[in-house]
């Protein structure tokens, strides 16, 4: 069908002012990451080097900090993958009416200043956990649940679940082939979005962690910054990197995923 | 099989009569207990992380030093230094919601208009990232660039420019304004980007063909239109903003009276206090804050959706 | 609501151009709409009648050309002060406002006061039949509803000419023949002089005192219905507006030969290779045992109520062609028979073979 062309008198053009407002949204969001990078490499005679990366790549208290949070981080994928999918999706095959109770219990952590969670968990939380650093597992489990639902959420409200149960089930499937072989691959790209968001959501985290006196990569960040404000600003940048990369990752094997898929027809 | 047949039967009455009604009824509610089965992983998961800690931060609120029931916790945290951390919290809130509605508005906007798909694809993605960029990263991005020796005050003080001369200082509410931006500028934009681009050209279109000038336009339907977006974004940044911890620790720690911040040093024990459960008063003050402006944004969101989903 | 003292506008478009980049939308448009018409604007999509209207409107804005209403040149007057009324394809009612708000609206902005404005409103809700629904939404009104009120609105300000984008192409089949009547009949009653775009032919020539067919940015042909059916001026119109079959053809000095007989040509093409544009109407057919190229075999026939429609091959060259006939006539003619073709048309157009 031949493209309609059509002109406006009326329809908002950008002028001047619009687009010096996207220039300066432009310039207010790279200029900190610039600065950041430059701030890193710079030596005070004004030569660069990279000296601050390596101080900081040679501390032990990166590796283990950083350590400690991949930790956390694929504990609480594990919860996404073990508590959250199988729930979401058992909510919009068999529980719809739980709906709204649900949608509400994952918005809580939305209204609990994390402060709140963390005073709430020194509180009321047994001594074993709190020796344990993998409680905070647990409490980003719930931190993370607000992003991880709607994902989860919007995905298989895509993809109409009741539908393709019924289908499978009535020509024979069992349970675990409908939820490996249709639903999974179907909503692939919503578990991949629940995913990254927890791990950006747990790596960036620092309320809880800090309270909770461990040492996780943002709060030894802290700590290190206090001192030695060149090297957190290094660590600083290598972790947008590290979550950029990651972005970039998950979304390229989503798309393969997603072309395999179609390719082949259904799952 | 049987249980997918069992959920098609569901309601319909497979015989009349009195005789068979309570079967049917049990039959019924052990269906429907056996649907709610499946979530109660969820829920025993929840009771445990969010409800025990929220509800003992409620009832220690009204504990006192002795174990009784008091309401002199809440006394003190309504005095003093810990009333000006509260009302510090809401100002930095309300101040840190209106620029960033005002800036992330008028994005929103420019993007909108725009037209470009280019643009609303790279603002969109970009925004994601950067709402999830806050914390302790950010506090040192923006050391680097406006902090003392950043490097944009730095080169701003070779042409004579001296930001700090002023009353603006990073360490400061200030500071945290314009850090806060970095994350809420992106919110606002993802909240408010939909309503804007929900605005047909055919409103617009018939209301100048009515006769209407541009301001009558946005006076009559424009503005009304995106007042439920707006104020719900505005409430939703406020929320954030008042609850947020990381940066203005990491920034101001203690100098700067924050409700969050100091409810951490009571943790701490940084700060002694004479109740001891005043730090509990503290963070019911912070959930009911929060909880007002949520369902305040709730409230308003749902107002725009009635009309978008109609168009 | 008094309506004898409006008279309708008289509308000129003369000589319209409008480009976007190196695609001439508008290509010299000279239109006009004498007072109280109402002149389908009828094409394929791209062919400019939407643009045509929208410069009208003074949506748009021409690059050569006029727009003179009453014998005042409007080309360059902004929209809002053209005095017009607009109903747009969908979706233009303002959601936030309630059905009488929005036909008071164009009231309201000329700054008529809140009672007067509010009985005109409702009066003209009572027009279009939507009197009960003046306090509901958008939202909770079907489409043909919302149409209603959009051209309530459009009319409340007593408009100079009415404009009509395509109304009815995004409702259901049902509502579409429903409200053409209705949007023919309150226009009428009114006596606007009214410009009304679309794609769909039925809809144009049922509602039309003229229909003006365009293509590529050219009006190809302006006429009564009747006409524009009966004798089209050209292959495109002939081909645009009703069923048309085409029955390849020899042009021979003046003559058209088709299907073994000879008729004259009514013009079009004169290409090599031809087909000839005859109305399923026009062709006789008669049980017969021939096989000649005055002949073919009856292959699928539809029952349409009062007509039928048979799909015929002919043996002259295997072409598919339609031939309607009353049902009465048709009862024998089965699929299978072999019947004789008469084409009973007094002239035939032409047109190159190998399009569509």
């Amino acid at each position: 069908m031949t493209k309609i062309k059509s002109g406006s008198t009326v329809t908002p053009k950008p002028g001047f002012g619009l687009n010096s407002v996207m220039i300066f949204g432009a310039l207010f969001f790279t200029i900190p990451i610039i600065s950041a990078f430059i701030f890193s490499v710079q030596v005070g005679d004004g030569s660069y080097s990279v000296f601050a990366y390596m101080r900081m790549l040679q501390d032990p208290g990166l590796a283990s900090s950083l350590w400690l949070s991949t930790r956390l981080a694929l504990m609480t994928v594990a919860i996404v993958l073990l508590l959250m999918v199988p729930t979401v999706t058992w909510l919009h095959i068999r529980a719809q009416r739980a709906k709204r109770v649900v949608e509400f219990i994952t918005l809580l952590p939305l209204i609990i200043p994390p402060v709140v969670t963390a005073l709430g968990i020194l509180n009321s939380m047994p001594g074993f956990l709190l020796n344990t650093p993998y409680l905070l597992g647990f409490v980003y489990g719930v931190l993370t649940m607000p992003y991880t639902y709607r994902s989860l959420d919007t995905g298989l409200n895509a993809i109409d679940v009741r539908t393709l149960v019924d289908a499978a089930r009535g020509l024979g499937a069992s349970w675990r082939q409908v939820l490996s072989g249709i639903i999974a691959p179907n909503i692939k790209s919503a578990i991949f979005g629940a995913v990254f968001l927890a791990v950006a959501l747990v790596l960036g985290e620092f309320v809880v962690a800090s309270l909770l006196l461990w040492d996780t990569l943002p709060s030894w960040m802290a700590i290190v910054g206090q001192a030695d404000a060149e090297g957190a600003v290094a660590v600083s940048v290598l972790s947008l990197l590290f979550v950029w990369i990651l972005l970039m990752v998950l979304s390229l094997l989503d798309r393969r995923r997603k072309v395999r898929v179609n390719v082949g027809g259904m799952a | 099989m049987t249980d997918l047949i069992q959920s098609h039967n569901e309601g319909a009455a497979t015989q009349s009569g009195g005789a068979n009604v309570s079967r049917r009824n049990k039959s019924n509610f052990r269906k429907v207990l056996f649907d709610y089965s499946g979530l109660i992983p969820f829920f025993i998961f929840s009771v445990i992380f969010i409800g025990l800690p929220t509800l003992s931060v409620v009832y220690l609120a009204f504990i006192g030093n002795s174990g009784e029931v008091t309401l002199a916790n809440i006394r003190v945290a309504l005095q003093a230094e810990y009333l000006t951390s509260l009302t510090g919290s809401l100002k930095l809130g309300f101040f840190s919601a209106l620029t960033g509605a005002i800036t992330g508005l008028a994005i929103s906007y420019a993007v909108a208009i725009s037209g470009k798909k280019k643009i609303q694809r790279v603002v969109s993605t970009a925004s994601g990232v950067f709402a999830n960029t806050g914390g302790v990263p950010l506090a040192f991005f923006f050391i680097a660039a406006v902090g003392n020796y950043g490097l944009v005050t730095v080169n701003l003080q070779k042409i004579g420019i001296d930001i700090y001369s002023g009353s603006f200082t990073l360490f400061g509410f200030s500071g945290l304004i314009l850090v806060y931006l970095y994350f809420q500028i992106p919110l606002m934009v993802i909240v408010t980007y939909p309503a804007i681009e929900g605005i047909r050209n055919e409103w617009r279109e018939a209301a100048i063909n009515l006769g209407a000038t541009k301001s009558m336009y946005w006076k009559y339907i424009g503005i009304p239109l995106l007042v439920p977006a707006v104020s719900g974004a505005f409430l939703l940044l406020f929320a954030n903003a008042f609850a947020a911890y990381a940066t203005a620790n990491v920034l101001t720690s203690g100098t700067l009276p924050l409700l969050p911040v100091q409810i951490g040093s009571l943790v701490n024990g940084n700060v002694i206090a004479d109740q001891s459960n005043v730090g509990m008063a503290m963070g019911l003050e912070m959930i009911i804050v929060v909880a007002i402006a949520m369902t305040g944004y709730t409230v308003l969101d749902r107002k725009t959706s009635k009309w978008r989903k109609s168009s | 609501m008094n309506t004898s003292s409006k008279r309708g506008s008289l509308v000129e478009l003369s000589n319209l151009v409008r480009r976007f980049g190196d695609v001439t939308a508008l290509d010299g448009l000279n239109l006009t709409l004498q007072p109280g018409e109402l002149v389908a604007l009828l094409g394929p999509s791209g062919c400019g009648k939407t643009t045509a209207l929208r410069l009208l409107a003074g949506l748009d804005l021409a690059d050569e050309g006029q727009v003179i209403v009453d014998g005042q040149d409007l080309t360059n007057v902004p929209a809002n002060k053209r005095d017009m009324g607009m109903v747009f394809q969908a979706y233009s009612l303002f959601p936030n406002l309630t059905a009488v708000e929005n036909v008071a609206f164009g009231l309201k902005v000329r700054g008529v006061d809140e009672t007067k404005r509010n009985k005109k409103a409702q009066e003209l809700l009572e027009l279009v039949g939507l009197s009960k629904q003046a306090n509901r939404y958008s939202h909770q009104m079907s489409g043909g509803q919302q149409q209603r009120v959009a051209l309530a609105r459009a009319l409340a300000i007593e408009p100079k000419v009415l404009l009509l984008d395509e109304p009815l192409s995004a409702l259901d089949a049902k509502v579409r023949t429903q409200l053409r009547d209705e949007i023919r009949r309150v226009q009428l009653e009114v006596g606007t002089t009214t410009l009304f775009v679309t794609h769909d032919q039925e809809e144009a020539m049922a509602m039309a005192d003229r229909v003006g067919v365009m293509s590529n940015g050219k009006l190809e042909q302006i006429d009564a219905p009747d006409k524009i059916y009966a004798n089209p001026s050209t292959a495109f119109v002939a081909t645009f507006v009703g069923a048309m079959n085409r029955i390849p053809a020899i042009l021979n000095s003046g003559k058209v030969s088709v299907l073994g007989q000879s008729i004259t040509h009514g013009g079009g093409s004169n290409a090599s290779s031809l087909v000839a544009l005859v109305r399923p109407e026009s062709i006789e057919v008669k049980i017969s045992n021939t096989n000649d190229a005055k002949s073919g075999v009856v292959l699928a026939r539809s029952f349409l109520g009062p007509q039928t429609r048979l799909t015929i091959k002919t043996h002259e060259s295997n072409t598919h062609i339609h031939v309607d006939l009353p049902s009465s006539e048709a009862l024998d003619l089965i699929s299978g028979t072999n019947v004789s073709l008469k084409i009973t048309a007094a002239t035939v157009l032409t047109d190159a073979d190998g399009k569509n």
